[in-house]
């Protein structure tokens, strides 16, 4: 234990220290927007064994509410944050709701239908500019005091927020409501037969989950001070299941790693392809970075036939059959 | 001019059979999803990436090698059968013994995959494919002239989905299949092969995707995305009708088609969230689906 919270004393720091060492911040962000994202799916999938293909919706709607208050009706920062995270808890309230009368595979189904019904309805809504998106959204000043169109002020709130999060799920996670969580996902007729209104553990999960989806949307149009179809898309939806997955399910520290995986390669893959092509020769290899969904899918395959548990599922997998002690949590 | 609610009845019928034809690439799909779920515990994702593939085989048939649309009709099946049977024998038989949701995610990857190989070959534009000649007419039936390529892909999709009823639920073949099932063990202690059948029951699934990906090359636009934009209705329309009845697929596959179709005539925006809407009711006024069971 104490070797963990020296882990996470360990990466605070780092993560403080990220502007100074020259990284580019508005990468880094994006990366935390999408650990953020991938954790608020994992509690959902890693932690009570739902499915849920329609998290996008989420990320989508907090950033269009978020940006539509803070341009238009020019709500200052923080609550615009609060004003997107509570529609996206609506949002999952309602879909939620829908969604957990089907347990499963229908439950995937289902989530992933009303997601891209929420991607219909800002694609004609008038307030979202359709494809255009909302664009040009005001970062404001964070309580009227921290000016946020400073990159470097703007990446500590980002810091500030992934941190709150995490540590918002990591605890989540280690309640008693959490423990019924895994409970569910171990065995759900079994934690009905113990009298637990398994319903509602499982919408409160779902609401939870999509709130914190709704902050990283909410954090992620701050960053790029726009809110577009794309993050409303069932590629997205598609995406933060393979980050959690890459860096391993149920596990919490999993999807950061599979987020910063997966945003380095979407960067990456390009340069990757140019070098691949002027390796082999074959032209074909620099259009690779056009089509990142090539290279996405082929990890989804991979990781799904030989890779279930992600990178951190293997290591401590790993670390406990060189330990030779049983396994623990 | 004959008017219906104050819209000619031309551009109502229109519509209606526009809805129609919809409606067939919905059972037909929806079809193919429920026979491959039955066997397999498995939903396929890749289903609209190969309804895409039949569609595109279609194109490359003529484009390439000058084959006419009658024998990509024949033969694009067979083609996205066997790519189907490879899939299954070397992908997706590894996962029976896992959750579920790993058949779903798998598939899911191979969307992505196939979605983003045509892409970089064909771009995200649409191919055009024209209408086999001896369909390219329109029929007059005195109350609206009937473009003859749209009812024949309602025939020719109503009569494969009514011939796989049959065999389905008719035949001895259809009856091992249905006791497949039910108890995979006590089917394969008869003397069945089972392994052999659940490949040759996908390669018929993803087979009839392909079927429906032919008829529609010369209505949409043959595009990369033209697959995954349809599986999500077709997963709607499944969620609606519930997996249990092969009937009950094709019913709700064209009536979902007509309901589309209505709700564009009558209030346009609403035409692409209707089904979402419909499955959103269904489900808080019967959880299992019109047809389904509840398990």
């Amino acid at each position: 234990m104490n070797r963990q919270v020296f882990g996470y004393l360990l990466f605070t720091v780092f993560l403080l220290a990220i502007p100074l060492l020259g990284i580019y911040p508005i990468f880094a962000m994006k990366i935390m927007c999408y650990a953020l994202f991938a954790c608020a799916f994992n509690l959902l999938l890693g932690f009570t064994g739902l499915l849920s293909f329609g998290h996008a919706a989420f990320l989508g709607t907090a950033a269009y509410a978020s940006g539509h208050a803070m341009k238009v009706w020019g709500i200052s920062t923080e609550l615009g944050i609060l004003y997107g995270v509570a529609m996206a808890g609506v949002l999952g309230l309602a879909m939620g709701a829908l969604a957990i009368r089907r347990s499963g595979i229908y439950f995937a189904m289902i989530t992933l239908a009303l997601s891209q019904m929420v991607y219909f309805f800002f694609l004609q809504a008038k307030f979202t500019g359709g494809e255009d998106g909302l664009q040009g959204v005001p970062r404001g000043t964070l309580f009227g005091l921290i000016d946020l169109k400073n990159d470097l002020n703007l990446y500590y709130l980002i810091v500030a927020i992934f941190m709150f999060g995490y540590f918002l799920i990591w605890r989540i996670v280690h309640s008693p409501f959490g423990q019924v969580l895994k409970a569910i996902r171990e065995n759900e007729p079994r934690a009905i037969s113990l009298g637990y209104d398994v319903e509602r553990f499982k919408l409160l999960a779902f609401v939870l989950s999509a709130m914190l989806a709704g902050l990283a949307g909410s954090a992620k149009m701050l960053i790029f001070v726009s809110a577009t179809l794309s993050d409303a898309t069932w590629q997205m939806s598609g995406l933060v299941i393979l980050m959690t997955l890459i860096g391993g399910l149920g596990t919490l520290v999993g999807p950061v790693i599979g987020a910063f995986i997966i945003v380095l390669l979407e960067n990456k893959v390009g340069d990757f392809g140019a070098a691949m092509a002027n390796v082999t020769g074959i032209e074909w290899f620099t259009r690779l970075g056009e089509s990142v969904t090539i290279v996405i899918g082929l990890i989804f395959v991979i990781c799904v036939l030989s890779f279930r548990r992600g990178l951190v599922g293997e290591a401590n997998a790993w670390l406990e059959k060189r330990r030779g002690s049983p396994a623990q949590s | 001019m004959i008017t219906i609610f104050g819209i000619p009845l031309q551009a109502f019928l229109g519509q209606l059979l526009l809805g129609l034809v919809n409606g067939s690439f919905y059972a037909i799909l929806s079809l193919g999803l429920a026979v491959i779920f039955g066997l397999l515990n498995v939903i396929n994702f890749a289903h609209g990436a190969l309804y895409m593939f039949g569609a595109f085989l279609a194109w490359m048939g003529l484009a390439y090698f000058d084959l006419n649309y009658w024998v990509m009709l024949a033969l694009a099946p067979l083609i996205v059968g066997f790519f189907g049977i490879l899939i299954e024998k070397f992908l997706l038989k590894h996962l029976y013994k896992l959750d579920h949701l790993y058949g779903l995610l798998l598939t899911f990857g191979i969307t992505l995959l196939m979605e983003g190989l045509f892409r970089s070959f064909y771009g995200v534009s649409g191919q055009p494919y024209s209408t086999p000649e001896a369909l390219r007419s329109a029929t007059n039936l005195g109350f609206m002239v009937l473009p003859n390529y749209r009812a024949w892909v309602v025939v020719a999709s109503v009569v494969v989905c009514l011939l796989t009823w049959f065999v389905i639920e008719r035949t001895r073949l259809g009856a091992v299949l249905r006791a497949g099932t039910e108890n995979p063990r006590l089917v394969e202690a008869f003397g069945v092969n089972v392994p052999l059948m659940i490949t040759l029951t996908y390669g018929f699934g993803v087979a009839l995707a392909g079927f429906a990906g032919v008829l529609a090359a010369p209505i949409l636009q043959i595009s990369p995305l033209m697959g995954s934009n349809l599986i999500i209705v077709v997963f709607a329309v499944v969620v609606i009708g519930g997996m249990g009845s092969i009937l009950g697929a094709i019913v709700t596959g064209l009536g979902l088609g007509l309901i589309e179709g209505l709700t564009k005539v009558f209030w346009p925006e609403a035409s692409s969230t209707v089904v979402f809407i419909i499955m959103a009711i269904v489900l808080l006024l019967r959880p299992a689906g019109l047809f389904g069971k509840e398990k």
